[in-house]
């Protein structure tokens, strides 16, 4: 799919969904909502990021992860490192018996900052390793699983048996890792409080650019031909392997870049709530990333944007009303998207609002409706629900 | 109705109703009867009107830690029932905002961001976990608010904006180890967890204090939250034969670890090796079953069997309220402790004002506490007794020990600044 | 370590050691004959196993409550009139979720995997709403409870006997049931080749139904049988998810035998670990040595080859 020109890709329908995305995030939230409530929506939208990754990893290319917490967590702990080595100045920590390293490792009797924490001293290596420890891990998963083919099922059960893996060894080791309560009372980024509503109201804003940016990324990696076999892999991984592609690669690559997504939204996460723990790396919150990438739809990159953000809106509503009914309500989720609406929302915007659409682009005769329809009948129609079968 | 006569202002404030109106010499007399205006006594944005104020009351009711923060929600709603009945605080009633913290830390943070923000609580009460309370931590000092929280924790922490209505480690564990030496002449110890924060950090100051005695720590032995297979750990305490296991395992664990000691053919009641526990309350016990850990022995500040007037009343309150069937734990008692403590703050304060009520609060003393009497220190725990209780088949404790001075709580023991 | 210990201790902890080993491996067998059953047969991946355990679990509680209260004379036999319940009780709910959900999704295994969570969601708060977020106690006839004596230092629970009773029965059974029964054969025709069963005059859909409910009615025995050493409360199944489906996956999917070795090689690793690390660790090496084997090879311990 060749985009002639940014401007003309905007005007596009398909970008003037992004269009009207932005227009939410950047525009009508920030003027609607307090602080407050715009730093929960901030929270929910690093959750897009891995939803984001998941679209790209389920919904492109076949392979179903349960470990995605584990790539967020990861991101999440690389921060969250680096907040608390900032936190822990000599100054600050001077009643410990050893000033200078974070308050769990003092209580543990850890009286040396341990080796791999020394570069989270660093700014810019904090950064690098948000990225790349999450896509290393990934890239190790990968090239031992896909090379020999394990996949569907198999695949996500191992990615399962990771994340209780991880959950086990952070909450073992605490004096490196801050165990169950994780790496708390996180206070300030290079000198900056993250904890005023204006830090958080700028973190939002961070977080829906870079968000902006993964979609641009991910959008740009389905169009290029690499997407096209991806989604020929998903259907047909034999044919495709026959025609003389390396299968593996693809799915390693794919897997990366999806890990490095959920790594980029734990670290976000950590600065817009303050901490990180071994609760979002483990199996149970892996699996509800999964739903909000379902919901939203499997197959739409924007689809798991707004499916992150509308069950975990749902979730705070709910439990601040109804807590016992949460639990029901989000079953019911699960068991509906899959039974009812397989594609999620966007399924059902693609097959009941984008009908009243063309009806009315048509009616204006807009010229900005007629080339879109590629694109747009590309994703609605990739599907069929038999297709999405893996093959043992 | 018959905790009535608990507290003298219920009377104190008919007599004096009609002076509410009377200037500040009046109030200082009898500061907590007449209710002085709202401006007086909230300086700073509180929701306190002329006859109300509010409160949080935040822990899990859904989610995997609603099993052990359901008693503390029951004790908190009960004490401030009884202070609403015995003419409220400051003239005001008591109106709660309850939240569902949902086992889930950040949900906790966020949740007291609303109800200090948005709700503008004078108090929370809250929390049971070290991992929520240390992720509402931030949030209470940023917007300095205060909590109340009823949990034994493993200490290593002073927040002004906390009163920690539980005990910290040491005054569970100090106590405790010092009795099985000197009444059942203990000489090596077995050291077993679920693996995080507290049990290795209660461990490692019982370690510190066993060896200081010259005594010896034969094994030290943690598993993960929810493991439920300990044939191998109970194959290697025969192995070591130490004459006190210092068990700290929480939750589901525990229930598969006391019926496998059981079924093990290890008899509690002989005493060898003899089980000495700080994690098992009444409240585990239903789950484990009474016949299963016949014979322990538990190190805490209170249990439902004390025998005090105010205990029984407590306990007949508490039944009364939620059904005979209830037991009290620790925990449930120390929750209790949470709404009372705030309200003879606020009253020796005169104030809502969060800073007068935290300068306030040391040295307040709650004579009517069910564990018997306890004083806010200045580091904002708790001066309480630890009693050792043995277990009975039908889930209750006997308590067989007391100590005789009140536990200092030293949240920052040596070895750990 | 052992240099302490006279030859006739560690004979006596070696022996216990196996003992526990073994203890271990009836409760995995137990957890995943079930899954196994249901994921080898079928393909279907139920994330609500753990919820169909403790399914099982909370029907000996009531039926303990009630010879408690109706018969208490016969109190001592009420474990066997619980575990039939459980399996009644478990299985028909597994027909019924079958029937309602999982028959929708045979070609979306991943799906059905999503919508089984839902599922176990639904399950657990069901628990929470009707029996309370507290574990409940369930009390065990006195004779469940002892030890044999065999020596000094070795005592054999009565209760890990039991389970490795039980274990080894319902193996037994299912072994008779799938390899020596017609309806057996049916169920290894469906799984080798759907439409050849189907045109041969099978009939598949009941097949599936009846599989997926006896998987499911294993469940619920295997949660009855687990109120003896484990605990009981809503979300107490959760903490058996990962074990369980690594075992059937390590022992390599649709072979019944295979998750029997598997059961037996994880649980005697993570004993022996156990004994001489300590238990957290001995349970990520544990796990880490099965999915790096998995990675090494991914068809795990027993394949079945088909042709497709």
């Amino acid at each position: 799919m060749k985009t002639s020109s940014p401007l003309k890709w905007l005007l596009s329908r398909e970008g003037l969904y992004y269009l009207a995305l932005a227009l939410l995030l950047a525009v009508i939230l920030p003027l609607a909502l307090d602080p407050f409530r715009l730093n929960m929506v901030g929270k929910y939208l690093t959750y897009a990021f891995v939803a984001i990754g998941l679209v790209m990893c389920w919904g492109k290319a076949g392979i179903l992860s349960l470990g995605q917490g584990v790539f967020f967590g990861l991101g999440g702990y690389c921060m969250a490192m680096f907040l608390k080595l900032e936190a822990s100045t000599p100054e600050a920590t001077a009643h410990q018996s050893t000033p200078g390293i974070p308050d769990f490792m003092d209580w543990n009797q850890v009286t040396e900052l341990p080796w791999f924490w020394q570069p989270f001293h660093s700014f810019s290596f904090t950064l690098m390793a948000v990225l790349l420890v999450p896509g290393l891990l990934a890239f190790i998963i990968g090239v031992a699983m896909f090379k020999r083919r394990v996949s569907g099922v198999y695949f996500a059960i191992i990615t399962q048996a990771i994340a209780s893996i991880l959950t086990i060894l952070i909450i073992g080791q605490q004096g490196y890792t801050g165990g169950v309560n994780g790496i708390t009372d996180l206070q300030t980024l290079m000198g900056w409080s993250i904890r005023t509503d204006e830090a958080k109201t700028t973190l939002y804003f961070v977080a829906v650019a870079v968000l902006f940016l993964c979609l641009l990324v991910a959008r740009w990696v389905d169009h290029s031909k690499f997407g096209r076999i991806l989604l020929a892999m998903r259907d047909q991984e034999n044919r495709v392997r026959f025609s003389g592609y390396d299968v593996a690669a693809f799915k390693i690559f794919i897997f990366c870049l999806a890990a490095m997504f959920a790594g980029i939204g734990g670290a976000l996460f950590t600065l817009q709530v303050g901490f990180m723990s071994p609760s979002f790396v483990g199996i149970v919150p892996s699996i509800e990333m999964v739903v909000f990438c379902a919901l939203g739809g499997r197959y739409s990159l924007l689809g798991g944007v707004y499916g992150a953000l509308l069950v975990n809106a749902a979730k705070s509503g709910f439990s601040e009303s109804f807590p016992e009914l949460w639990p029901y309500a989000m079953g019911a989720l699960f068991i509906g998207v899959v039974l009812a609406f397989p594609n999620g929302l966007a399924g059902l915007y693609r097959r009941y609002v984008m009908p009243l659409e063309d009806r009315l682009l048509r009616g204006k005769k807009t010229p900005a409706a007629a080339p879109k329809e590629t694109t747009a009948r590309r994703d609605d129609e990739a599907l069929p629900d038999h297709l999405s079968v893996e093959k043992p | 109705m018959k905790q009535r006569n608990h507290h003298t202002p219920a009377r104190g404030r008919r007599l004096l109703a009609g002076l509410a109106a009377l200037p500040a010499l009046m109030a200082l007399a009898s500061p907590v009867t007449a209710a002085p205006a709202t401006a007086e006594v909230n300086t700073t944005g509180l929701a306190v009107t002329d006859d109300t104020v509010k409160v949080g009351i935040l822990h899990s009711i859904t989610g995997t830690m609603a099993i052990s923060e359901i008693g503390s929600v029951q004790a908190e709603k009960l004490a401030i029932k009884q202070i609403n009945e015995s003419g409220g605080v400051l003239g005001r009633q008591i109106e709660y905002v309850q939240e569902d913290g949902a086992s889930d830390w950040p949900t906790f943070a966020e949740k007291t961001r609303k109800l200090l923000r948005q709700d503008k609580v004078a108090a929370i009460f809250g929390c049971w976990t070290s991992a929520s309370r240390k992720a509402v931590l931030p949030v209470m000092e940023q917007f300095n608010g205060m909590l109340y929280y009823p949990t034994f924790y493993e200490g290593l922490e002073q927040s002004p904006n906390v009163i920690y209505t539980g005990q910290e480690a040491t005054q569970q564990i100090l106590a405790g180890i010092d009795w099985a030496v000197k009444e059942k002449g203990a000489k090596t110890f077995y050291l077993l967890g679920s693996d995080y924060i507290w049990p290795r950090t209660s461990n490692k100051i019982a370690r510190i204090h066993i060896e200081k005695k010259g005594l010896k720590v034969v094994g030290e032995e943690y598993y993960p939250l929810g493991h439920t297979q300990f044939n191998s750990v109970i194959n290697k305490i025969k192995l070591r034969k130490p004459d006190v296991i210092f068990a700290s395992v929480v939750g589901g664990s525990n229930v598969a670890f006391y019926k496998q000691m059981k079924a093990a053919g290890v008899d509690f009641t002989k005493e060898s090796p003899l089980l000495l526990t700080i994690s098992v309350t009444e409240d585990e016990i239903r789950g484990i079953g009474g016949e299963n850990v016949d014979g322990i022995y538990a190190s805490m500040k209170y249990f439902q069997s004390l025998d005090n007037a105010n205990n029984q009343e407590f306990v007949a309150a508490f039944k009364d309220a939620y059904g005979d069937d209830m037991v009290i734990g620790d925990v449930t008692q120390a929750a209790y402790l949470g709404p009372w403590l705030w309200k003879m703050a606020v009253e020796k304060a005169g104030s809502f004002d969060i800073d007068k009520i935290r300068e306030a609060s040391p040295g307040i003393e709650f004579k009517k506490a069910p564990e018997g009497y306890v004083r806010i220190h200045e580091n904002h725990h708790l001066w309480s007794k630890t009693r050792i209780g043995r277990a009975q088949p039908n889930g209750q404790y006997e308590v067989v020990y007391e100590t005789k001075e009140l536990m200092e709580p030293d949240p920052f023991p040596e070895g750990y600044k | 370590m052992f240099a302490d210990y006279s030859s006739t201790e560690l004979l006596s902890i070696f022996a216990m050691q196996g003992f526990a080993g073994l203890s271990l491996f009836s409760v995995f067998v137990l957890m995943a004959m079930g899954l196994a059953i249901i994921f080898g047969q079928m393909g279907v991946i139920n994330m609500a196993h753990g919820e169909f355990m403790i399914l099982g679990a909370y029907t000996t509680y009531l039926t303990s409550q009630f010879f408690q209260t109706y018969m208490p004379g016969l109190f001592a036999g009420y474990f066997f009139v619980a575990m039939v319940l459980a399996f009644l009780i478990s299985g028909a709910l597994g027909a019924f979720v079958e029937w309602a959900m999982v028959r929708h999704l045979y070609r979306r295994p991943l799906d059905t995997l999503l919508a089984t969570w839902g599922l176990s969601l639904i399950m657990q708060q069901a628990y929470r709403s009707i029996f309370g977020a507290r574990e409940v106690g369930v009390e065990l006839p006195d004779w469940m409870m002892g030890a044999f004596q065999v020596s000094d230092l070795v005592q054999l629970p009565v209760n890990g006997l039991f389970v490795m009773i039980i274990a080894l029965s319902i193996a037994l059974a299912v072994y008779l049931l799938m390899f020596r029964s017609g309806w057996g054969r049916k169920v290894r025709a469906v799984v080798q080749n759907r439409p050849m069963a189907e045109a041969v005059g099978i009939n598949t859909a009941g097949v599936d139904r009846a599989t997926f409910a006896l998987g499911c009615g294993i469940a619920g025995v295997a949660g009855s049988a687990f109120t003896m050493i484990g605990s009981t409360g809503p979300s107490s199944g959760q903490a058996y998810i990962v074990d369980t489906f690594l075992v059937v996956v390590f022992g390599g999917a649709q072979s019944l035998i295979g998750t029997i070795v598997s059961a037996f090689s994880i649980s005697q690793a993570q004993s022996t670990m156990e004994f001489f690390l300590s238990g957290s660790m001995a349970k990520v090496l544990t796990l880490l040595t099965v999915v790096i084997i998995l990675m090494l090879r991914p068809e795990g311990l027993m394949a079945l080859k088909i042709r497709r």
